[in-house]
Order: C-alpha cells, then sequence, then structure tokens
C-alpha cells in the first residue's frame, strides 16, 4: 500500500512535470530553439491566477482563463521582440537571449508583486478521492492534471498531424527555407507555436501551484528546468515522449526519496537521465534524424 | 505595420517596468524621508554611520525588512533622545545571495560605514564577515547564525543564537517539556543553517535519549513534494516533527501533511517565524506550531509593548524575532560605544578595536532576552523561550 502511495505521489508529481514538459517540447520540436523563460511564464500564469482569485475575487476558472490571455499575449509578444529578430543567428545567441527573458519576467514580477511568497488557492479545490478505506487518496488536483495532461498531448498530436497549420508546424520544422517555398508564412507559424506554448504554460503553472501552493518569483524556475530534463529524457520535440518523461522523472524521483535516500534523490534523477542518454541519445521517444551535410 | 507593432508592445513592456518602479518606489521614498529626519539630527551631532546588508527583496525578503525596520525604530528612538551617541542608519539590499551582500557592503564603504550590522541571513553574512574581518569594521549581526559567521573573526558578534545552540536548545526543551517521545526530523541538506540545526539537535538529542525515528531532507531542486518525508515519519510513528528551516517549506509541509491526515506535533526554530504573515496562508494549518524564539510579541513588559505599538504604527505589522533583534543590534551598539568611549569621529578602524575590546565586558537588557553577554568569540549567551501558535497568535508555552 505504501508502494502504491508513493507511485501516486510520483504520479502527482510527474504530471506537474509533464504538463511543463509539454510546452517545452512543443516550441522546441516546432521553432527548434530552447526556449529558457518557459517556467517564469508559468510563474506569471501563476500570478495571474492568484490575483484573478485573490485581488479579484473571479471565480477560478475565469481567473485560470485569465492567466491563459495573459501568457499567450506574453509569449507572443516575446518571441516578436526578442527571439523573431534573431531568426537568422546562430542557435547560440537565441539560447543567451531565452534566459536574459527568464531574467527579465522574475525582476519584472519582483517588482510588481514583491518578494514575499504567497500562498497560492488551488483552483481545483482541495479534496481527494479516498480509495481502500482511505488507505490511499489521490488528491483532486492530481487527477485534474493527470487528466489535463493526457487531454493536451492528444489535442497537441491531433492539432499537429490534422490540421492545416499542424502540417505547417511539421514543415517548418524540417526545413524552414523550404516551407517558405511552399507558401507557407514561417513567422506566423513560429507566431502561433509560441501563442499554444505560452498558452499551456499558463495552465501548467496554475496546476503546479494548485499543486504545490506557494507562489514567489523564481517558483518557475526550479520546475522549468526538471521538465526540461523530463523533455530531453522522453525525446526533446516528441509530445508523448514528453509527457512519459515527465511522468517517469517524477516517479523516479519520488521512488529515489522513498527507497534509496532522501539526499541522493536529485543525484540518481540525473544519474538516470545520463544512462538514458547514453543508451539512447534522442530520448525515449525521440525521432533519430541524420544531419545532412 | 509590423514596426509599428512592435514600437507599440515595447512601449507596453516599457511601461509595465515602469509601474513596477512606481510600486518599488515608495519603499525608497520612505527611506529617504528617514535619511532627511537623520540629516538633520547629522546637524545637531556627529554621528555613527551605521551599516547593513539583508534580503530586502526575494525569498527572504520579510527577514530583511524586518530587520531594517526593527533597526530604523532603534536609531528613530535613540536619534529623538538625544543622546551623546547618534546614528545614521543605512540598509543595502543583498537578496540573500552572498556575492550581491558583498557588493552591497561594498556601497556600504563608499557610503563610510563605520559600524557595521553584519548581513541579516546566513550565508550572506558569512560572505560579509570575511570582508568586515579584513577591512577592520567592527560587526554585530541581529540574526545571522551559522557559526562559520563568527568563526575565527574578533571583531564579529551575533545577536541571535548560533544554530548548534538552536539545535541544542531545541532538544533540550522537547525533553524538557516531555513534547514528544518519538522525533521525526526534515531538513534542508544544501542550507547551512538547517544542515548546522540538525547536527547539533541529533547530537544533544543522543545525549538526552531522545529517540529520532525518522531523518529525511530536500534540497533546493526538491522543495515541492515531501510526501514521501511526511510517509517515512508517518510509518516511523513520530509524534512530533522538528522542522529547521524557513517558514516557505514549512508552510508546504504542513498543507500537505493536512491532507495526508497525518498531525504530529510541529517544532521549528526562528526560520519558522514568519509563517502567520505568508500572504494567502491558510494559518488554521499552523495552529499549534511550536518554536523556540527568544522575542515574543505578546509579552507584557513596556520595552516589548512600546516597541510592538511603534512596529505596528509604522509598517502595519506584528514585528517578528528578526526586527526585535535588530532593534537590540542597535541599542546593544549605544551600551558598547558608551563603554568603550567611542565617538562619531573616530574611524571605523579605531572604532572596532575599541568595541573588540569593550563588547566581552558590557551585559545588556533587550526585547530579546534579560542580562545578555557575549564571550570573546562573539556569540551571545541568552534563553530562549517557546512559543506556540495559537488562534494565528504567537503565545508563550
Amino acid at each position: 500500500m505504501t508502494f502504491l502511495s508513493y507511485l501516486i505521489s510520483g504520479i502527482s508529481l510527474g504530471s506537474v512535470y509533464a504538463i511543463i514538459a509539454l510546452g517545452y517540447t512543443m516550441v522546441y520540436g516546432i521553432a527548434k530553439m530552447l526556449n529558457f523563460a518557459h517556467g517564469d511564464v508559468i510563474m506569471i500564469g501563476a500570478y495571474m491566477s492568484f490575483c484573478g482569485t485573490s485581488y479579484m475575487g473571479w471565480s477560478p476558472l475565469m481567473s485560470v482563463v485569465l492567466a491563459i490571455v495573459v501568457c499567450t499575449v506574453l509569449g507572443v509578444t516575446i518571441e516578436r521582440l526578442a527571439y523573431k529578430p534573431l531568426r537568422m543567428a546562430p542557435s547560440l545567441a537565441v539560447l543567451i537571449t531565452a534566459i536574459g527573458v527568464s531574467y527579465f519576467l522574475q525582476n519584472a514580477a519582483l517588482l510588481i508583486w514583491t518578494s514575499n511568497p504567497k500562498s497560492f488557492t488551488s483552483v481545483v479545490g482541495g479534496g481527494a478521492v479516498k480509495l481502500f478505506d482511505g488507505q490511499l487518496s489521490i488528491s483532486h488536483v492530481t487527477l485534474v492534471t493527470v487528466l489535463a495532461c493526457v487531454v493536451i498531448m492528444v489535442a497537441l498530436t491531433l492539432f499537429t498531424t490534422k490540421t492545416k497549420m499542424g502540417t505547417a508546424m511539421r514543415a517548418v520544422s524540417e526545413d524552414k527555407g523550404a516551407a517558405q517555398l511552399m507558401g507557407i508564412n514561417v513567422n506566423t507559424t513560429i507566431s502561433v507555436t509560441f501563442a499554444i506554448g505560452s498558452g499551456l504554460a499558463a495552465i501548467a503553472g496554475v496546476l503546479l501551484c494548485s499543486a504545490y501552493p506557494t507562489l514567489m518569483p523564481t517558483t518557475g524556475s526550479m520546475p522549468g528546468i526538471k521538465a526540461f530534463t523530463a523533455a530531453v529524457f522522453g525525446g526533446i520535440g516528441s509530445i508523448p515522449g514528453a509527457m512519459l518523461g515527465g511522468i517517469l522523472l517524477g516517479v523516479i524521483e519520488i521512488f529515489s526519496k522513498a527507497y534509496i535516500s532522501t539526499q541522493l534523490s536529485d543525484a540518481i534523477v540525473f544519474a538516470m537521465l545520463i544512462v538514458v542518454l547514453l543508451v539512447k541519445p534522442d530520448g525515449l521517444l525521440g525521432k533519430h534524424r541524420n544531419e545532412k551535410v | 505595420m509590423k514596426k509599428i507593432l512592435s514600437m507599440l508592445l515595447a512601449g507596453t513592456m516599457l511601461a509595465t517596468a515602469l509601474t513596477g518602479c512606481g510600486a518599488g518606489g515608495n519603499s525608497q521614498d520612505a527611506g529617504t524621508n528617514a535619511d532627511s529626519a537623520e540629516g538633520d539630527a547629522s546637524a545637531s551631532a556627529a554621528v555613527f554611520k551605521l551599516g547593513g546588508t539583508g534580503p530586502l527583496t526575494g525569498g527572504a525578503a520579510i527577514y530583511g525588512n524586518a530587520a531594517k525596520n526593527g533597526a530604523q525604530i532603534a536609531v528613530d528612538e535613540i536619534n529623538a533622545a538625544g543622546g551623546a551617541v547618534q546614528f545614521e542608519l543605512k540598509y543595502e539590499d543583498d537578496e540573500h545571495d552572498a556575492e550581491k551582500a558583498v557588493n552591497a557592503y561594498n556601497a556600504l564603504l563608499d557610503w563610510g560605514m563605520q559600524i557595521s550590522l553584519g548581513s541579516v541571513t546566513s550565508k550572506p553574512c558569512e560572505a560579509t564577515a570575511a570582508e568586515t574581518y579584513s577591512d577592520r569594521i567592527f560587526a554585530l549581526t541581529p540574526s545571522a547564525s551559522s557559526v562559520a559567521v563568527i568563526d575565527g573573526k574578533d571583531n564579529m558578534y551575533q545577536m541571535c543564537f548560533a544554530d548548534p545552540n538552536q539545535g541544542t536548545a531545541s532538544a533540550q526543551y522537547i525533553f524538557d517539556q516531555k513534547l514528544g517521545t518519538k522525533v521525526a526530523v526534515i531538513y534542508k541538506n544544501d542550507d547551512v543553517y538547517s544542515s548546522g540545526i540538525y547536527d547539533t539537535f541529533k547530537a544533544k538529542a543522543a545525549e538526552l535519549g531522545l529517540e529520532i525515528v525518522s531523518t529525511t531532507t530536500f534540497t533546493d531542486a526538491s522543495a515541492n513534494d515531501f510526501t514521501v518525508q511526511l510517509g517515512e515519519a508517518q510509518k516511523a510513528g513520530a509524534d512530533l516533527l522538528f522542522l529547521p528551516m524557513y517558514y516557505q517549506p514549512a508552510s508546504l509541509i504542513l498543507t500537505q501533511a493536512k491532507s495526508m491526515g497525518y498531525a504530529p506535533k510541529i517544532f521549528g526554530v526562528d526560520g519558522m517565524d514568519g509563517i502567520l504573515t505568508l500572504e494567502g496562508f491558510d494559518t488554521t494549518l499552523a495552529e499549534g506550531v511550536m518554536l523556540l524564539t527568544p522575542f515574543n510579541a505578546d509579552a507584557t513588559d513596556d520595552k516589548t509593548a512600546n516597541f510592538v505599538k511603534t512596529y505596528k504604527e509604522k509598517f502595519g505589522e506584528t514585528p517578528n524575532q528578526f526586527a526585535a533583534d535588530a532593534y537590540d543590534c542597535v541599542y546593544a551598539y549605544v551600551a558598547a560605544i558608551e563603554a568603550a568611549g567611542c565617538t562619531a569621529d573616530m574611524s571605523a578602524q579605531d572604532i572596532c578595536e575599541k568595541l573588540v575590546e569593550a563588547f566581552p565586558t558590557i551585559s545588556f537588557d533587550g526585547l530579546t532576552g534579560e542580562g545578555m553577554t557575549w564571550d570573546a568569540t562573539g556569540a551571545v549567551s541568552k534563553s530562549p523561550k517557546g512559543m506556540i501558535i495559537n488562534n494565528g497568535a504567537y503565545v508563550g508555552m
């Protein structure tokens, strides 16, 4: 029974990583850039939802909508101002810019909301589903997060494979130049990618803070890094991979804490990552692409 | 069209940034007002320039601001009373970061700091203590409690207990008051404050025969999920949970323990102070949490009552231990400066040598203890008070 309850804790933590990783992998898969500011967009989303419920007295649903709208606009704005001018620049320049954006967002949040941590009120409601005479409890937040994860994963997969815009995205991802020659508007496609990625970030932020209710300007950075790890673990660029990687990372983290040592859990998680990448350099579900010379 | 759009967006971003500055500006205005008040005082008598660094922004800001406010009240009182010793106070932000603390310290040196209040939190204070030691500036930290802060430095003193004392005192207190028989500890093993307290707690518990049934850790990278740590404690049958950490992870532990239906007694240390003012936190979760702190805002003696009243009037909240420690620091300086016979026109180095001689000789009554004394290592000797959170307020046990 303890095994099961640790498994549930692991899935609960992992689903939060997974939902963040979906946004990461989406942007990487299409735009071929690591958006290190993703974790901070998550933080902004959580603050927006917090402001909606705590300061304006809105219903949780309204505040989530607010968070999604603000983050989507923010994501597109960031892309336009910070990344678009660097479309032709080496990827290192874009990476450094992304880190710069991340610091900008953190410090802007510091100015606006100050550094005092805030305790986030869960948008899901605090209850839990009890199984086996209450020996096992699964919180509603976990259920909603896992559900949201699956829905988003399926929706994203369908979107990228079935719709016109999705096809355009895959084309841009394969070869920007060729896509443009085929009449695809590369800039619009990348903007839409960022809009979707950032909207997902808002949902991830709200769910992250509902599960672990503490909110401060650095809230997004550590889960962001873990989620990035999860995305790489599952195969960056692969949508089901992000979900699988996230859940596995959470479960491994909790199990190594529970059965090996709380002191070594981080070391074990990252050792696993190294082993996976040594055996399968593209991650668990990553597609291997031969680089053309 | 795109140019216009990007200009517009840039404008919006700039506006947001400026709004932020506007909000931040208030605190700066307050600082300027205080400065000008002190400026008037300096016209009549020479003043000692007293400087300190602390996290005025960042995750630990609640401590830095409390210390700054507490010290400010003491300085205002002393200057208003118009004695021979007058102060000018300046606090610089270190964001609880050692590197930034050294920069902040250098800014204070440029300003002409003569005596230092060190840094508010441990890691930054270890960095600034090395600087004050090599620059020969006397420092008395209100609240940086790690041993490394004062270790091997003759001119660095502490107003709070050192971490080992907190661990030892907590174990002693739990044992004496028979608060629990099976103790579980969760500590943060990448933080010198938390692990320092744990080490001495463990040693003292072993000596007293207090049984520690579960010890688990977390780090910055894994400070979200505590279900495993709590599960271990519950499985081991712990009836008391000792949490030597700051209040932010503690708030998550309390929330998760409740959702697990696990309700041990919770015992914290001074870092737990602040949990009640965490915005949006359900304070009923902290009901019955015990902590060891030298300061009790509910105490009825005149000194404490006046301090609490002034603090509430000026800053709109109940002062915590950090504010009281900083307040005491300033008054302890007055006592030491008078004992040493320093004057404000002396150089920082001369003041330092005199204070190093004078500090171990004084006995000081403050908000955080009666008859406090210091030994030559810089460690304070005072007795802690046990507190319990009852109906959302601290009550002495």
